[in-house]
């Protein structure tokens, strides 16, 4: 394989695997600060062992994401040079900014949550919590603001001279209309995440304490937990579907190429439809190979445009229309082929949605079976609840899989309505200064690294979730003195 | 002042920041098993860093962004000629990462001292290979006229890059020994306060080589010898108040000899940010590796604000962890009930 195909790899590789840690991160962050709130407001001590549970379970998963992120700053350099010396002026900065207005929060503030318990007043160390979940809630805004640039570059020209992008407007950088919808998207999405984690574990515990002994002690707290998450699932369940149509209607003008291979749409069709399953060749370059078997007439239309008569255009005149704008060949004189690849971009984008489905259910059935205070003993609840818990991961993986396989073959795709200088295909954003041999080796370790640690990652949430809510420990002894008592956390 | 200048200054505040910060969280990692020869002896050790060194690493990362977007040519060649050491580092960040979190949340002796070897190699490598990086920036790489660099990995480790790598290895030795012996009590301390008095002296020599070397035969500017001059001094006072056992000054004349050397670094550059040996038209310089003057402004916006409100939050979060350790405040492994994972 060449460089490109292995950076190409390595990104996927090291992307997907970060997104996996990130969302549960950001949601459970945010939710677990909730829950101390609630123990701080209502002095319920169910809440703080809530607290405890899944904030334990939010560290595990918060030190690989941290491990992980730190390699994707460096891999644009690394892997990546030509991109980064042709979009550095402009996508530089949110990265920079991420750093210092939210990394710093989030790692600051998260050393004082987890040393801070008995040592800051309560008031305090509750802050610490937020702060941390402000900072990650932040970074995603940041990162999300770079690559919305890649997918529709604004507020920049092009300055043939040095031959790059160069931002002329922060300010349009910073509220792309893309990021503005993709934040939103994404932040639900991150709750979702989270808020099927925690009912998931919390149903697998209420359920097992309720077919132990119905009197448990724990059994109210763990049913609290499964409609606190049902709860979040459902609110974010909504945001998602909102944000995730202004998303879609918006990439039919911004990027119709992705959206045409989305719904494997050749021909431009009026009224289009929507296709329910399209069988061909995987890994087609020519549309035509791919039937449409089951469609659903004119839907596709409605959700580019909400108008169920619109004209949706196809593979094979949006082809045309880039080679026209954007040039047919590359300089080599290589012809350029502007669909992404169909079976990847049709396929993530309905897993995307199918997958998240298992979530929607698990809530709606934890609100019915734990209605006016009944605990539910059902074994088939548990099932779903554990079935259920890793499909919001893969949902929210094949989203991103989507839209960053659907941006190919560029790495900046151009913006229909704005600068038609500025794109840069793939093919030329790679390192040229590194050798195949380099990127394979550094692919291998990444990959058996993240594979070890994922392991370990894996066998401790395991570990802790099965092992449940701990007893909280008695309150320090105020006669004992403040510099002779052992510390409530060490690592 | 320039833009270009500006950041150019801001840069090596922010590696000056890392690597005060983090040096000794390195040091304090590989000096583990020599000052606690148990495990309750290796936790004070490890917790004094415990709440700080997530933070500590975010001026890795503010520093890696801030030349992204300040100086992308500079970026953009270093991290893809440098690959294989950034690799390296990248590697052991992410281990350390995790082995820092992971160790205590299996109650099994085999478990920790595994992770414990995880955390304290991970130290190692970066500590010795930041060296070499930086004083290959100082003494020049091979550079094409396209500024890509055009010489081989071999090729990082000529005879002043891996001195170099000495260098900043014994640094971080000697800043996490004072720390240990600002922050610890009882024996650990002891064994702390011998360590700090010994790496002050072979840092002192090694620096010393060093800086001299690199004067002598790569810096840029005369002036450099003013930077050389205070790293000596406050290395040679480092040592003199690590022997009398006044650790707070110590640890304030290390921080000064680690600015000093950034301050050497950067200086020995100006006004080229990668001077090429090859050909001296193929360098990079602080003009043709920059971004454009709005974003350099932009960015000096977004510094000037927020760079004091997070030094404020981190100087409080050390304020509220100041506290000497002792073996009687690390807790009983009691909470975890499991000794499998």
């Amino acid at each position: 394989m060449e460089v490109l195909e292995l950076a190409r790899w390595q990104f996927g590789i090291t992307t997907v695997y970060h997104f996996i840690l990130v969302p549960l991160t950001i949601g459970l962050s945010t939710l677990v600060a909730i829950m101390q709130t609630m123990w701080f407001k209502t002095g319920n001590e169910k809440w703080l062992r809530l607290t405890k549970f899944y904030g334990k379970l939010l560290l595990i998963n918060f030190a690989l994401g941290v491990a992980t992120g730190i390699v994707q700053e460096f891999q644009f350099g690394m892997n990546w040079s030509e991109y980064s010396r042709y979009v550095g002026d402009v996508f530089g900065a949110p990265l920079a900014m991420e750093a210092l207005i939210a990394f710093f929060l989030e790692s600051t503030f998260l050393g004082l949550w987890i040393f801070g318990w008995d040592r800051l007043p309560k008031a305090v160390h509750l802050a610490t919590i937020w702060m941390l979940a402000l900072g990650s809630t932040l970074s995603a805004f940041f990162i999300i603001a770079a690559n919305s640039w890649m997918q529709h570059p604004v507020g920049a020209v092009f300055d043939p001279e040095t031959g790059r992008a160069e931002m002329t407007d922060i300010v349009a950088v910073l509220t792309n209309t893309t990021a503005l919808v993709a934040y939103p998207h994404v932040i639900a999405t991150a709750f979702l995440v989270a808020g099927t984690f925690v009912c998931g574990i919390g149903v697998f515990w209420m359920v097992k304490k309720a077919r132990a002994n119905t009197d448990d002690a724990d059994l109210p707290m763990y049913r609290t937990a499964a409609r606190f998450g049902a709860w979040v699932m459902i609110i974010s369940g909504v945001g998602i579907i909102i944000t995730g149509d202004e998303q879609a209607k918006l990439m039919f003008q911004q990027q119709p190429i992705k959206m045409a291979a989305a719904e494997a749409l050749c021909e431009t069709e009026q009224p289009a439809a929507f296709s329910l399953l399209s069988i061909g060749h995987l890994g087609a370059t020519d549309c035509s190979d791919v039937k449409t078997v089951l469609a659903i007439p004119g839907m596709l239309g409605f959700l580019a445009t909400g108008d169920w008569n619109a004209e949706v255009k196809g593979l094979k005149p949006l082809q045309q229309e880039y080679a026209e704008r954007y040039g047919a060949t590359t300089p080599d004189g290589e012809i350029i082929h502007y669909q992404p690849n169909l079976a990847i971009t049709y396929w993530s984008f309905r897993l995307m949605i199918g997958l998240a489905v298992f979530s929607a259910l698990l809530a709606l059935a934890v609100l019915w079976t734990t209605r006016k205070k009944q605990y539910s003993d059902k074994r088939w609840l548990s099932t779903l609840a554990l079935v259920s818990l890793p499909m919001p991961f893969l949902a929210a993986s094949f989203g991103w899989i989507f839209t960053e396989m659907g941006r190919q073959p560029f790495v900046v795709a151009p913006n229909p309505t704005g600068s038609d200088e500025i794109f840069l295909l793939t093919q030329f954003g790679v390192s040229t200064a590194v050798s195949a041999g380099m990127v394979l080796g550094s692919m291998i370790t990444f990959t058996l690294v993240y594979a070890t640690l994922g392991v370990f990652w894996y066998r401790l949430m395991h570990r802790y979730a099965v092992e449940g809510a701990p007893l909280v420990q008695p309150p320090p002894d105020p006669d004992d003195l403040e510099a002779t008592r052992p510390l409530s956390f060490a690592y | 002042m320039e833009l270009t200048l500006v950041w150019f200054v801001l840069l090596a505040v922010l590696w000056t920041g890392y690597l005060v910060l983090e040096g000794f969280d390195f040091g304090v990692a590989m000096l583990m098993p020599f000052a606690g020869r148990n495990n309750k002896e290796r936790r004070v050790a490890l917790n004094t860093i415990g709440p700080v060194w997530d933070g500590n690493e975010v001026w890795l990362l503010t520093a890696g962004g801030a030349t992204f977007a300040a100086f992308p040519e500079w970026y953009a060649t270093m991290f893809s000629g440098f690959y294989i050491p950034l690799l390296l580092i990248l590697v052991a960040l992410i281990v350390r990462a995790v082995a820092i979190e992971y160790r205590g949340k299996i109650n099994s002796e085999v478990w920790r001292s595994r992770w414990d070897r995880a955390i304290i190699i991970s130290a190692w490598i970066p500590s010795i290979l930041w060296g070499v990086a930086f004083a290959n920036l100082v003494r020049g790489v091979n550079l094409d006229a396209d500024h890509q660099y055009s010489g081989t990995f071999w090729d990082l480790l000529n005879p002043f890059a891996l001195l170099g790598g000495v260098v900043t290895l014994l640094l971080f030795l000697s800043h996490g020994a004072i720390f240990l012996a600002l922050k610890t009590d009882g024996i650990v301390r002891e064994r702390a306060e011998k360590l700090a008095k010994q790496f002050g002296l072979y840092a002192i020599v090694a620096a010393g080589t060093w800086a001299v070397w690199g004067q002598l035969a790569y810096s840029r500017n005369t002036w450099t010898w003013g930077a050389v001059g205070v790293a000596a001094i406050s290395l040679i006072a480092t040592w003199y108040l690590s022997s009398t056992k006044r650790f707070g000054l110590a640890f304030i004349a290390n921080a000064v000899a680690i600015a000093a050397a950034v301050v050497f670094i950067f200086g020995a550059l100006y006004p080229y940010v990668m001077p090429a040996i090859n050909d001296p038209a193929n360098s990079l310089t602080l003009k043709n590796a920059s971004s454009t003057n709005y974003t350099l402004t932009v960015m000096t916006w977004v510094a000037v604000i927020f760079t004091p409100i997070v030094i404020a939050y981190q100087a409080w979060s050390y304020w509220v962890f100041r506290k000497r350790l002792h073996v009687d405040h690390i807790p009983e492994h009691n909470e975890l009930t499991f000794t499998k994972a």
